[in-house]
């Protein structure tokens, strides 16, 4: 995590912030900062996205192959996380420096990801027990402003619901053997539904109190923190996951409250997520303004 | 693959629908990141290159002078078949060590004794000359960083087609449908060559007519970066009102 210096006047400061329900940048306890959300900017993706979220950026491909399902799991295609963690955010992830955060925030989406009520591995699968399709979901972080968990897992939703697949039909041939033929145009194609697809919430124990999205500044300051994982089905919110970070400890009630402060924040702005996606789909032809990505 | 297409038809276009000369479309911004000191975002056609430059600051060895440090790594989904690891393959330490020999050339290190200046590159899509854009692109972050510079440094790419009319700005197609590949980086005032690197085979009789063309790319290439920093500058200052001064 990129280094932050602070005195102990400032780290007094933001606490009685927190206190107070008024922090640094004005917002509330419950506050989100402004994020930007750009779909389908990598052309050599089969869907991507950029989200920046204050200074927290992060671009989100995803590629597709074709693969042989696990034999435990015959009905089921495959996901696969890759973090990278590039230097553009912080000298310090030059090399292999930021392969331990990588490796956290690959954990926390593998356990968001794992159960299929979260994510309907069977929408994968093309021939059970012979083929699926196979989606690594490559995270690049390019700057670290804080939140690195929600973020993340807001613009891998946002790359998922712009995921194309192309359409495959097979063919019988002799002796069983399947042959796929896989659609050449552009615009047959399937997409993946992402109802349920889990968004993580930190929810950051700062002083006595639990607030969500911290800044980077506030991160530091924080003992501990809660990653909530919130998965949406037929308008409610389940918990798919969840883990502790950082080196404090908490009382079972604060975690409870946590739990729940993360719940409600998860589903408000998973409904938030979906309605601008929609948004942006709906605007096709001349109405779709032209793909900004960093020429903001 | 080699020879499978011509890289010009008979109407004198290339397989993008560009003349021989043309470069793809630049654009590019400076100053995308509040992190680090400097940072650019460079695209040229569909190859998109981001650079961060921090420094310079005070280096961990203890070296008197000062000390250049490149990263180059390509995103996992920046090409058309996946990659396994963004850096650390033969192709990103060659292309890192190029970068570092092109900004040595430029950069006036005797200014930063005891120094270093750590230069990033994140090569975000790639479609072909991705030495050249990440090189112009880690100018651009050069000079929004404030780093004294000899001059700008750019690069460019150049081929030859079969009816040995020289080609400037080598797409990815181009570069895998055979043909020879030069790459030039280049202080363009100066007509000096700081870099160079080519692949296949010329005959020496056309070589001087591609780095030729190289260097025109360069110098265009050159003009378009210019013509953008001075707009940043005029953007960043109209809040203190010294844009009217010039």
């Amino acid at each position: 995590m990129a280094y932050v210096a602070l005195s102990e006047a400032e780290k007094t400061y933001i606490l009685h912030g927190v206190e107070d329900d008024f922090r640094c940048d004005g917002r509330s306890r419950r506050d989100y900062r402004p994020m930007d959300l750009e779909t389908g900017l990598v052309s050599n993706a089969s869907g991507s996205a950029r989200l920046r979220l204050a200074n927290t950026d992060i671009l989100v491909g995803v590629k597709t192959e074709i693969d042989v399902p696990n034999p435990l799991t015959p009905e089921f295609g495959k996901l696969e996380f890759f973090v990278d963690c590039s230097a553009n955010a912080t000298p310090e992830f030059e090399g292999r420096g930021g392969s331990d955060l990588a490796q956290e925030l690959i954990l926390s989406l593998q356990n968001a990801y794992e159960s299929p009520l979260a994510f309907d591995y069977r929408t994968l699968c093309l021939i059970p027990g012979q083929q699926c399709w196979k989606l690594y979901i490559d995270i690049l972080i390019l700057e670290c402003g804080g939140n690195l968990h929600d973020a993340v897992s807001l613009a891998a939703k946002a790359a998922l619901f712009n995921t194309k697949l192309p359409r495959v039909t097979a063919t019988m041939l002799d002796a069983g053997i399947t042959d796929l033929i896989i659609s050449d145009n552009p615009y047959d194609c399937t997409r993946i539904s992402i109802e349920t697809v889990p968004l993580l919430v930190t929810v950051c124990k700062v002083g006595d109190y639990c607030l969500v999205d911290p800044s980077a500044e506030e991160e530091v300051c924080s003992t501990v923190s809660v990653v909530v994982s919130v998965s949406m089905r037929d308008g409610q919110a389940f918990l798919s996951g969840t883990h502790l970070t950082g080196g404090g400890a908490m009382h079972r009630d604060t975690m409870r409250n946590c739990l729940e402060l993360g719940l409600a924040i998860g589903e408000h702005l998973d409904r938030l997520l979906t309605k601008m996606l929609n948004l942006e789909q709906e605007r096709v032809g001349p109405k779709r303004p032209q793909t900004i990505g960093f020429l903001k | 693959m080699a020879g499978k297409y011509e890289l010009l038809s008979e109407q004198g276009l290339r397989l993008d629908g560009r003349r021989p000369h043309e470069l793809r479309r630049i654009k590019c911004k400076l100053g995308v990141f509040e992190q680090p000191d400097g940072s650019a975002y460079m695209e040229q056609g569909n190859t998109k290159v981001l650079a961060a430059v921090y420094g310079p600051h005070q280096a961990k060895s203890k070296h008197t002078e000062s000390i250049i440090n490149c990263q180059y790594s390509q995103a996992t989904f920046s090409t058309a078949e996946r990659k396994y690891r963004p850096r650390g393959d033969r192709k990103s330490l060659e292309f890192k060590m190029y970068l570092q020999q092109a900004l040595s050339a430029a950069i006036k290190s005797e200014l930063y004794p005891r120094s270093q200046i750590d230069i990033y590159v994140e090569v975000l899509q790639a479609d072909g000359a991705n030495y050249a854009v990440a090189l112009n692109a880690a100018t651009l972050a050069l000079i929004d960083a404030g780093i004294c510079l000899n001059e700008f440094i750019v690069a460019c790419t150049a081929s030859l087609s079969k009816s040995n009319i020289p080609l400037t700005d080598i797409s990815h197609f181009e570069e895998v449908s055979g043909g020879p590949k030069l790459t030039v980086a280049a202080l363009p005032t100066a007509e000096k060559i700081a870099f160079l690197e080519m692949s296949e085979r010329f005959h020496i009789d056309h070589l001087e007519t591609v780095i030729e063309t190289a260097m025109a790319g360069c110098r265009e290439i050159r003009d378009i970066l210019e013509a953008a920093v001075k707009e940043h500058l005029l953007h960043m200052g109209s809040a203190s009102d010294f844009a009217k001064v010039c």
